[in-house]
C-alpha cells in the first residue's frame, strides 16, 4: 500500500520526459516510455488491488495541502475497492491504447508524436489523481486536469480551425459543469467544514434536506458536464475531431466516467436525497433515448460511436438514479471494454481506408480486415446486450434495478437497448458487410492493421466477451455477483437506507428473456437491411433529417447562447476600443496639446521675462502685506 | 516736510523706473531706468533716516544705518553698471544693435 504514490508518478514522469525531450527522442523510444509508464502503473495497481481484496481499503496521507483556519485539506489518497477497480480500468485500457497509438500515430513527425504521448500520459496522471483522491479537492484537481488534457488532445491537430472550435467547445461545456461542482464544494465546506470523504460521509446528520439536495444536484450538474448528459452533451460528438485513440481513451473509457465515479463515491449523499435521484434517473433515461435516436441516422462511424457513448452514459446515470451503484460501476467496466474496442476498431478501419470516416463509402471490409472484423462484431454483440457477452449482464443489472423503482423506467430502457442494437448493427453491416462502395483505388489500399493495433483489439474483445462473468445476477446463481460483494464496503451505508422492493425471480427471468428476444430480432433486422446497402439509405428525408442533424440542438445552442454571447463580446470589445482606449489616448493627446501651448511661454523675449518678474514681485509683495488676511482665506479653502 | 512727500516721490521714481525697464527697447535706456529705481530706494532710505533722527533728538546719530546703507547700494549699482555695459558691448559686437527685442535666441 505504501507504493500507491508510484501509480500517478510513472505517468507524470512519462509526461515530463516525452514532453521535454520530444524533439531528441526517436519514435520508438517515445512509444516505449509512454506505454511503459502506464504498464508500470498497471502492475502497481494490480498489487494494490490484491492488497485491497485481502485487507480492505486504506487512506494514505501525504502532506498538508491547504490549511486555512479550521479547514484542513490534506493531499491524501484513498485506495479502496472503488478506486482500485477504476485504477485497473484506467491503467489497463490506457496501456492498450498507448500501444495502439504507437502504430496509429506513426505518420506524425517526431515532435508531434512525442507531444501526443506526453498529453496522453498527462491525461492518465490526472485521471489517476481523480480516482485516488481522498477528498473532493484532489478529485477536482484531477477533474480539471482531464478537462485540460481533453482540450489539448481534441485540438491535437491544431492547424485545423474546426478542430480547435471542437476542443474549445468541450472545454467550455466542462467548465460550466465545473462551476456547479465548485459551488457544491463550497456549500460542503460552509456546512460541514471539511471535504474529506470519510468526514463528509460521517457527518451527514448535520445537513438539512435542502443542503443535501442542493449539494447533490450541484455535484450532478458537474457530472453532467463531464459525462455528457443533457444539456451538456453536445461537446462529445464534436470531440471526434481528435485522433481515434483519444476518442477511445478519453471519450469512451475514462474521462466520461469521472462523473459516474464521483456520484458513486458520494453515494450516501445521493441515497439521502430522493428528489435528486429522480432527477438523475430521468436525465439519464432521456439522454439514453435521445442520443440513441440520433445515432440511428449518423453516417460518420465515429459519430455513431460518440452518440452511442452518450447513450450508454445515460444508462449509467439511470443506474445511479435508481440506486444501483454497483450496476453503474459494472456498466462502466464493461462499457470501457467494448467501447474502447469499437473505437479502436473504427480507428483501424479509418487507417485502412486512408482517413475516410463515412460509412456510405465503406462496406465489404470483412474480407480485407478479418481481425478487426471479428473484434468489432464481438463488441457489437456486447453493446447490444446479447447473452453471454458482458454488456448483457451489466445492462440487465441496471434494467432490473430500474424495474424495481418503476416499470416505466424499465420499458423505456428496453426501447433504448433496442435502438442501441439496431444502430450498432447498422454500423457493423454498413462497414463490414456487402460490397465495397468506395473507389477502386481505395480498394487496393485496404489491408489489415499492424500487430500493435490488432493486439489491443483482440485483448479488449476478449474482455468484452468474458468481462461480464464477474457480475452474474442473483437469478442465475446465488452469490455469484463477485463485483457486488467486492464493492459492498463502499455502498453498505446506502444499502442500509434503501428499501427497494425485490421482484420475483420468475418475473425477472421472463423480462430478461423478452428483452433478449427483442434485441436479437432488432439485430437480425438491421443485419439483413443494411448488408445490402441501397442508394436510398444515403439520403434522409423528413423526420430522419431531424435525427441526422441531432434534433438541431447544436443550432439551438448556437442561436440562443453562443451567438448572443459573441455579440455581447464584440460589443464590449468596441466599447473598450472606443471608450477606454479613447480615454487613455485622450490623456496622451491632452498632455501633448498643453505642452505645445505651454512651450510658447518660452519666447526668448527679454521683455516678457522682465514683465513676468515684475508681476511676481508685485504678487509676493501683496501677499506679505496682507499676510494675515491671505492666510485666513487659504485656511477657509483648505 | 511731512514724510509722505518723500515716500510719494520715491514711489513715483520707482514706478517710472519699472515702466521704463519694461517698455524701452534701447539697452542703455533700460540701464538708466534701473539706476533710477535704485536711486528711488536710496531716497527712501535717506528720508527714513532723517525721520528717525527727528523723532529721537536726544540720541546722537539715530537712524544713521539708513544713510550708511545708501553707500552700499551705490557701490553695488556701480559694479552692476560696469558689468552690464560690458555685456551690452558684447551684444553689440554680435548682433550689431542694442535693441533688446533682438535677444530671442532662447526661443523654444
Amino acid at each position: 500500500m505504501n507504493l500507491a504514490y508510484l501509480v500517478p508518478l510513472f505517468p507524470l514522469a512519462g509526461f515530463l520526459i516525452n514532453g521535454l525531450f520530444r524533439k531528441s527522442l526517436t519514435k520508438s523510444m517515445i512509444g516505449v516510455i509512454g506505454s511503459g509508464a502506464i504498464l508500470a502503473s498497471f502492475f502497481v495497481s494490480l498489487v494494490l488491488f490484491f492488497q485491497v481484496k485481502s485487507n480492505g481499503g486504506a487512506t494514505l496521507d501525504y502532506f498538508n495541502f491547504i490549511s486555512v483556519g479550521k479547514l484542513s485539506i490534506p493531499f491524501a489518497f484513498q485506495i479502496d475497492q472503488l478506486s482500485s477497480i477504476f485504477l485497473l480500468i484506467i491503467t489497463g485500457i490506457g496501456f492498450l491504447i498507448h500501444v495502439y497509438s504507437t502504430a496509429y500515430m506513426h505518420d506524425e513527425p517526431n515532435e508531434h508524436f512525442g507531444r501526443f504521448f506526453a498529453y496522453l500520459n498527462l491525461f492518465v496522471f490526472s485521471m489517476l489523481l481523480l480516482v485516488m483522491g481522498a477528498n473532493y479537492i484532489i478529485l477536482f484537481i484531477g477533474w480539471e486536469g482531464v478537462g485540460l488534457c481533453s482540450y489539448l488532445l481534441i485540438g491535437f491537430w491544431y492547424k485545423n480551425n474546426q478542430y480547435n472550435y471542437a476542443a474549445r467547445k468541450a472545454f467550455v461545456m466542462n467548465r460550466i459543469g465545473d462551476l456547479a461542482f465548485l459551488l457544491a464544494i463550497f456549500w460542503m465546506i460552509t456546512k460541514l467544514g471539511t471535504v474529506n470523504y470519510y468526514e463528509v460521509f460521517s457527518l451527514t446528520n448535520k445537513l438539512t434536506t435542502t443542503d443535501i439536495t442542493a449539494i447533490t444536484l450541484l455535484l450532478f450538474v458537474g457530472a453532467c458536464g463531464k459525462s455528457a448528459q443533457i444539456p451538456l452533451y453536445t461537446w462529445l460528438p464534436d470531440a471526434m475531431a481528435g485522433p481515434t485513440p483519444v476518442s477511445a481513451l478519453i471519450h469512451a473509457a475514462t474521462m466520461v466516467t469521472a462523473g459516474i465515479y464521483m456520484v458513486c463515491r458520494s453515494n450516501i449523499l445521493y441515497t439521502m436525497a430522493p428528489c435528486t435521484q429522480t432527477v438523475i434517473a430521468v436525465v439519464g433515461l432521456v439522454t439514453a433515448l435521445f442520443a440513441a435516436s440520433i445515432a440511428l441516422k449518423q453516417n460518420d462511424i465515429k459519430k455513431v460511436l460518440a452518440y452511442s457513448t452518450v447513450s450508454q452514459l445515460g444508462y449509467m446515470v439511470l443506474a445511479l438514479g435508481v440506486g444501483a451503484y454497483t450496476g453503474a460501476i459494472f456498466h462502466v467496466m464493461t462499457h470501457a471494454f467494448f467501447k474502447a474496442c469499437l473505437f479502436l476498431g473504427a480507428g483501424s478501419v479509418i487507417h485502412a481506408v486512408g482517413g475516410n470516416q463515412d460509412m456510405r463509402t465503406m462496406g465489404g471490409l470483412k474480407k480485407y480486415m478479418p481481425v478487426t472484423h471479428i473484434t468489432f462484431l464481438l463488441s457489437c454483440f456486447a453493446i447490444a446486450g446479447v447473452p453471454p457477452f458482458s454488456g448483457f449482464f451489466s445492462k440487465d443489472e441496471i434494467l432490473a434495478a430500474a424495474y424495481n423503482v418503476s416499470p416505466v423506467y424499465y420499458w423505456l430502457g428496453v426501447v433504448g437497448a433496442l435502438m442501441t442494437a439496431f444502430y450498432m448493427f447498422r454500423l457493423y453491416a454498413g462497414t463490414f458487410l456487402g460490397e465495397f462502395k468506395g473507389s477502386h483505388e481505395e480498394e487496393h489500399h485496404l489491408h489489415e492493421s499492424p500487430k500493435a493495433m490488432t493486439m489491443p483489439l483482440i485483448i479488449l474483445a476478449l474482455l468484452a466477451v468474458v468481462g461480464g462473468f464477474v457480475g452474474i445476477p442473483e437469478v442465475f446463481a446465488k452469490d455469484a455477483n463477485v463485483l457486488e460483494h467486492f464493492l459492498d464496503p463502499i455502498f453498505a451505508k446506502s444499502k442500509a437506507l434503501q428499501h427497494a422492493h425485490e421482484t420475483a425471480a420468475s418475473t425477472e427471468l421472463t423480462l430478461m428473456a423478452i428483452t433478449t428476444v427483442l434485441v436479437i430480432a432488432m439485430i437480425a433486422w438491421a443485419w439483413t437491411k443494411y448488408s445490402k446497402w441501397k442508394e436510398s439509405y444515403n439520403e434522409n428525408n423528413g423526420f430522419a433529417n431531424v435525427l441526422e442533424n441531432a434534433w438541431y440542438v447544436d443550432n439551438l445552442y448556437n442561436a440562443v447562447i453562443v451567438n448572443p454571447i459573441l455579440g455581447l463580446a464584440s460589443f464590449l470589445k468596441s466599447v473598450v476600443e472606443k471608450a477606454i482606449d479613447g480615454i487613455v489616448n485622450g490623456v496622451g493627446y491632452l498632455v501633448q496639446f498643453s505642452s505645445k501651448k505651454l512651450r510658447l511661454v518660452q519666447s526668448g523675449q527679454v521683455e516678457s521675462y522682465l514683465l513676468t518678474m515684475v508681476l511676481a514681485i508685485v504678487v509676493l509683495f501683496l501677499v506679505f502685506w496682507n499676510q494675515a488676511h491671505v492666510l485666513r482665506f487659504l485656511h477657509k479653502i483648505f | 516736510m511731512p514724510i509722505q512727500y518723500y515716500i510719494g516721490l520715491a514711489v513715483a521714481l520707482f514706478c517710472i523706473g519699472i515702466v521704463g525697464v519694461l517698455t524701452r527697447r534701447n539697452a542703455i535706456i533700460v540701464f538708466m531706468c534701473i539706476e533710477m529705481m535704485l536711486n528711488a530706494a536710496n531716497l527712501l532710505l535717506v528720508a527714513f533716516s532723517k525721520m528717525q533722527s527727528a523723532l529721537h533728538p536726544n540720541i546722537p546719530n539715530a537712524g544713521i544705518d539708513g544713510q550708511l546703507f545708501v553707500f552700499f547700494i551705490m557701490v553695488v549699482a556701480a559694479a552692476e553698471v560696469s558689468v552690464g555695459l560690458a555685456i551690452i558691448v558684447m551684444m553689440y559686437r554680435n548682433v550689431r544693435s542694442i535693441d533688446v527685442s533682438f535677444l530671442n535666441r532662447l526661443k523654444n
